[in-house]
């Protein structure tokens, strides 16, 4: 996600609005996202897993957290809210670069 | 006169790094996480040198010492291999098959969730609200898996 941090501005210029959904809470989200790692974008919260549940990406019974949280994945809407491309990974070393995103946005009007 | 079993010593040490390399250096970049051929290319060598350490230490002439210790570190090596391909491969694919996530061509499910501000915000408002003063061309939904 650092990584799209850093192209911000490209995807900016290309008319996307970035935002980032997790099952933090708002505070939460403020101090580690917003405060201390910098990042700009849009962040949503889905505590209740209500949009998470929805696409499909709970991860149940998370290791790491020991709680349900969200899997990895990335969509790209066009703004008739149709998905134009989309990555939900097999693998946690196999992440979204931006470069892809940008590359498949350049179909979008 | 006794000689440093170089090759045994270089090659430990060799496969340390190897592993560890991984998580500390090449984890950073797509082109060496995604497939972790830097790592693999350094524990080939650190296995080339374990095997000439270990074959030079089961000569006849070699104490049982520096026996027992080429074999730990031999299977020091292979271990440092088989963890760091079992992290990246085993580990990694710890993910639900999200068989229902929506497919490309179909319409995003829409969501109310709230903001970092605590405001509402529908997946319709993204769609409309305006960047740089323009309507925007498309939304970029990264679901990510949060501190907790």
């Amino acid at each position: 996600m650092r990584s799209f941090q850093k192209n911000l501005s490209k995807f900016t210029e290309a008319g996307i609005r970035i935002v980032g959904i997790s099952v933090d809470p708002p505070e939460q989200t403020r101090v580690y996202m917003l405060q201390e790692a910098g990042y700009t974008f849009t962040f949503l919260s889905d505590p209740k897993l209500e949009a998470i549940l929805r696409y499909d990406l709970v991860h149940a019974h998370e290791l790491a957290s020991g709680k349900d949280i969200a899997r990895p994945a990335e969509f790209l809407l066009d703004s008739s809210g149709t998905i134009r491309w989309r990555m939900v990974t097999e693998n946690f070393f196999i992440i979204a670069q931006p470069e892809q995103v940008l590359e498949a946005a350049k179909a979008l009007r | 006169m006794k000689r440093l079993n170089w090759q045994i010593w270089a090659g430990f040490i060799l496969s340390l790094v190897a592993g560890l390399s991984y998580p500390l250096v090449f984890v950073r970049w797509p082109v060496t996480r995604e497939f972790p051929w830097a790592n693999l290319v350094l524990f080939a060598i650190a296995l080339v040198l374990l095997f000439f350490g270990l074959r030079r230490a089961f000569k006849p002439d070699k104490r049982i010492v520096s026996k027992i210790f080429s074999s730990l570190a031999a299977a020091f090596g292979v271990f440092m291999l088989a963890a760091l391909l079992f992290v990246i491969y085993v580990m990694g694919a710890w993910l639900p098959a999200s068989a229902g996530a929506p497919q490309v061509g179909q319409k995003a499910p829409e969501f109310t969730l709230t903001d970092a501000n605590n405001k509402p915000v529908t997946l319709a408002q993204l769609l409309t609200e305006p960047i740089n003063n323009q309507p925007p061309k498309g939304v970029l939904l990264i679901f990510y898996r949060g501190y907790w």
